[in-house]
């Protein structure tokens, strides 16, 4: 037993493995929890943090049209940047989802969980000089709240009724109560800026570890050290170069030659060629982000609950993990949520690929001649193969899928939440609430499935506001159930986040948060010489 | 010495060499498409000029160039009205497109009321033009920055990329092109064109990415990724484009090499550069100084279509090496259907295009004296 807790905690020790992973195999090997929690700390006390340095990253997503203003941050290239410079009133905690002060010190709800207060941190300094106060967090919520906000988040603070100063402190009035609350306020646009940004959206002045130095859209940005970071546990490097690096290919040729420390989005088909360089570490990170196919459960044929499940049935996921992820990812099982996630209702049997099952129910559909399905590449990386893999192990239960690829231009708008069938892919959400709030609720924009089940938005409702977790897990699992088992979605697989980066860099935290640890890299390694 | 233009001697004898040139002349004066309209002038109607018919007589070149101009510029004008629609006809508008699957109704039409594009087509089309005209090619939609700064930065690189791209290729191209003629049929002519065949074979990205992998990242002498950004020295400027230079050469190269060859070599053949080798005159220096200048039409049009290529047509480039040019900003524009920067990318372009093919034709017409003076 030694032997093998001492070669995981050594694993820990050059950063191969993280808490969850290292917990997870200590206790399959009879280890206690506790016990293993107090080795894996010896273990990752073991690296220190070295300062200084120039690090380079080299990342997809960045496009001559991106705005410097956090509100319209779309790309990855720019929820990086504005990790860089800015902070949200919340972090979530990479390795349990749960959230935890940044701005904000402390917080506390009302009994319904309609009302909040933030303490909001005293001493904090933006990057020219000036004090961070209560109104400038309120000027930013206000900001992003407004009915004219083209802000990214105006979805997630929906919800807020009220924003107010009460001395020091920041109070949010919700229109229902929602025990969420502070993890949305981690959403990336939600950067606090002197006077909310009201004066200068574009100013890229925030209170986060780096200051930008020069920035031009679609092709680079810089950083250096923020000297009064109120924080000392991040911010390692010295300088930072962000470099926008839209061809996959490049990337990598610009890791392996060591003219970058880090690269996002490996394709999952050249991550065995990667490996092979003997200075890089491949980085891959289970995630929320999910390829899905969705059917309108409003639409014949997929109205008949008989044909959705023999859809479901028909979805060899082993064979899509395998061949469309390159082995980066988990099966999925139907509905949208995975252990990522805080409160996952854990013991939900897997569906499996089972043609018999699949053609019992086609039959009892009643159904006949093929299903149209319709695919781009741009729904998600090897959407027409997978269509066509879907089409084959359908054929083995009876099923005649008809594939019909659609041009990438225009397909969010005419074919994605407008077709009864096709291809899709959703990234995570903070919470479970929000997920199913912005696909599944009756009333959400991008109820792509067109789930429309009063039963299903009232548990929804109730779960928002329910401050005791153990209810509030059992709600979400019916909630899986239902979708699972009657929704219109099938979900073969969750895929991994798939990065790479020079052995130099140390410190790298798998975030189960969301891509490139969470957007927060730069400032949470260092770099080894 | 070579022996090739020797081949019959006694046809060639009766005509002087040079002082009258064969009606057929060297290959591509037929292209000018100005010339058919000068010579229509025919010089008995001189009592009836007009006073354009006068100035055409007086100086054609000036005249030629004058007519060139006023035509571009109603190029330019139906380019403009072409690009319009075709963004328009396009599945999707900015708004939808540039949130993507994140759109909802109520941010849709936010965006939409802000641009001003719930106004019909030819409304925005000709606020557009309003614009353009007085010089103010307006603000990026997606980025809410000015164009006109945004492309000069851009336009910058890429003319930067091309001017070295072309000082290095035209050159190169020309001496490669005699030296080939020089040795024709030999081995120095079969190595050049075997080597410049295979050049212009390969597609562009697959040779960038073979330069990477020998000189980036197995050697590690080149500098890669080649973003270049305003704090660059020169010195460093030009390492970082020494990779996307040496592969636009090479994919441009052959092109211009094969023509100038093909070009003497058709020179070549004519009795006044027999006359030159009967003097005794070393075989290079008849090639550069008999036989080149008589064969520079042709050339100068392909070169003229390759320094166009070389300002537009290099996007796989700019993609593959990480060079913030044009190109990539076109198509970063066309992804989201910002108007008004596709609009001037594309105005920016076919303006090169014009100017550079005018430019071809009026160094040909200069280059020979039978063009300057129609009949």
């Amino acid at each position: 037993m030694t032997d093998y807790t001492n070669y995981l905690a050594r694993q820990v020790t050059l950063g191969k493995m993280n808490r969850r992973e290292f917990m997870g195999r200590a206790a399959a090997f009879g280890v206690t929890l506790a016990a293993a929690g107090t080795m894996f700390d010896t273990a990752a006390r073991a690296q220190e943090p070295k300062r200084g340095g120039h690090l380079k990253l080299g990342l997809e997503g960045a496009a001559a049209t991106d705005s410097k203003d956090p509100a319209k941050a779309l790309s990855q290239f720019m929820f990086v940047v504005g990790r860089n410079w800015g902070d949200m009133l919340v972090e979530s905690e990479p390795l349990t989802g749960k959230p935890v002060p940044a701005l904000a010190e402390s917080w506390e709800p009302s009994a319904d969980a309609a009302t909040w207060t933030f303490k909001i941190r005293q001493g904090v300094k933006f990057h020219d000089g000036k004090e961070l106060t209560v109104d400038d967090v309120v000027k930013t919520l206000q900001r992003h709240t407004d009915e004219k906000s083209e802000s990214g988040a105006l979805g997630v603070m929906k919800s807020i009724k009220e924003i107010k100063a009460d001395g020091g402190n920041l109070v949010l009035v919700l229109t229902e109560g929602n025990a969420d609350l502070p993890l949305l306020l981690t959403d990336y646009h939600l950067v606090i800026q002197p006077n909310g940004g009201l004066d200068n959206p574009d100013a890229m002045i925030g209170t986060g570890p780096y200051k930008v130095t020069s920035f031009e859209p679609g092709v680079r940005a810089t950083f250096e050290k923020n000297a009064d970071d109120w924080r000392s546990d991040r911010g390692y490097v010295d300088t930072i170069e962000m470099i926008a690096m839209n061809d996959a290919t490049a990337r990598i040729a610009a890791l392996s030659s060591g003219q970058v420390h880090y690269i996002n989005r490996v394709d999952p088909k050249t991550v065995s060629l990667l490996k092979r360089a003997p200075t890089v570490d491949i980085l891959n990170t289970s995630g929320r982000g999910h390829y899905v196919f969705i059917m309108h459960c409003n639409t014949a044929p997929f109205d008949n609950n008989d044909l959705r499940l023999a859809l479901k049935y028909a979805m060899d996921r082993e064979t899509m993990v395998q061949k469309i992820l390159g082995g980066y990812g988990k099966v999925g099982n139907d509905f949208p949520i995975n252990e990522t996630y805080a409160l996952f209702p854990e013991g939900i049997e897997q569906r499996a690929y089972d043609p018999d099952k699949a053609a019992f129910h086609y039959k009892k559909s009643g159904h006949s001649g093929p299903v149209l399905l319709r695919t781009s590449d741009v729904a998600f990386p090897g959407a027409v193969d997978a269509a066509v893999l879907y089409q084959e192990s359908a054929k083995k239960a009876g099923i005649e899928i008809e594939v019909k690829r659609e041009p990438g231009d225009g397909y969010w708008s005419n074919v994605w939440n407008v077709q009864p069938f096709s291809t899709s892919y959703w990234g995570g959400r903070p919470t479970q609430d929000q997920m199913y709030s912005t696909a599944y609720l009756s009333t959400a924009d991008w109820n792509d499935t067109r789930f429309l089940r009063p039963d299903f938005d009232k548990i929804l409702l109730e779960a928002r506001s329910e401050l005791d977790e153990a209810k509030r897990k059992e709600m979400y699992r019916t909630m899986a159930m239902m979708v699972r088992d009657e929704g219109g979605l099938i979900l073969p697989m969750f895929n991994d986040f798939v990065n790479a980066a020079s052995k130099q860099v140390k410190g790298y935290v798998h975030d189960i948060g969301n891509d490139m640890s969470n957007g927060y890299v730069a400032t949470r390694v260092w770099l080894e010489s | 010495m070579p022996g090739g233009p020797a081949q019959d001697p006694g046809l060639m004898a009766p005509k002087a060499a040079g002082a009258n040139p064969q009606p057929s002349g060297p290959a591509g004066t037929d292209t000018l498409a100005a010339t058919p309209s000068l010579s229509t002038l025919s010089p008995a109607n001189d009592g009836i000029l007009s006073p354009w018919g006068r100035f055409v007589r007086k100086s054609p070149l000036a005249a030629l160039v004058l007519q060139r101009l006023a035509l571009s510029i109603a190029l330019l004008f139906a380019v403009s009205l072409m690009i319009f629609g075709g963004v328009e006809a396009l599945p999707g508008d900015f708004a939808t497109t540039y949130l993507g699957q994140s759109a909802t109704p109520q941010a849709v039409e936010n965006i939409r009321k802000d641009l001003g594009l719930d106004q019909p087509a030819t409304t925005r089309y000709f606020q557009w033009l309003g614009g353009a005209l007085q010089g103010d090619f307006g603000t990026s939609w997606a980025s809410r920055n000015s164009v006109s700064e945004q492309i000069g930065k851009r336009l910058g690189n890429s003319l930067f990329l091309a001017f070295f791209a072309a000082i290095i290729s035209i050159p190169l191209a020309i001496g490669l092109g005699m030296l080939a003629v020089h040795y024709r049929d030999r081995l120095a002519d079969k190595v050049i064109n075997v080597f410049s065949l295979a050049a212009i074979s390969l597609p562009e990205f697959f040779v960038g990415y073979l330069l990477i992998l020998f000189f980036a990242v197995q050697m590690g002498i080149a500098t890669f990724p080649a973003t270049v950004y305003d704090s660059m020295s020169l010195t460093e400027r030009l390492s970082a484009i020494a990779l996307p230079t040496a592969t636009l050469v090479l994919v441009v190269l052959a092109h211009m090499m094969r023509m100038t060859r093909a070009a003497i070599l058709n020179v070549m053949s004519s009795a006044y550069v027999e006359t030159a080798e009967l003097k005794g005159l070393s075989g290079l220096r008849i090639i550069a100084r008999h036989a080149a200048p008589n064969a520079v039409a042709p050339v100068i049009n392909v070169i003229a279509l390759n320094l166009a290529y070389l300002v537009v047509g290099v996007v796989v480039v700019e993609v593959v090496f990480v060079y913030p040019g044009m190109g990539q900003y076109m198509v970063d524009a066309v992804t989201v259907r910002d108007m008004p920067v596709v609009q001037a990318c594309g105005l920016i372009f076919a303006a090169f295009y014009i100017f550079l093919n005018m430019t071809a034709d009026i160094l040909a017409i200069i280059a020979n004296p039978r063009l300057r003076h129609p009949r």
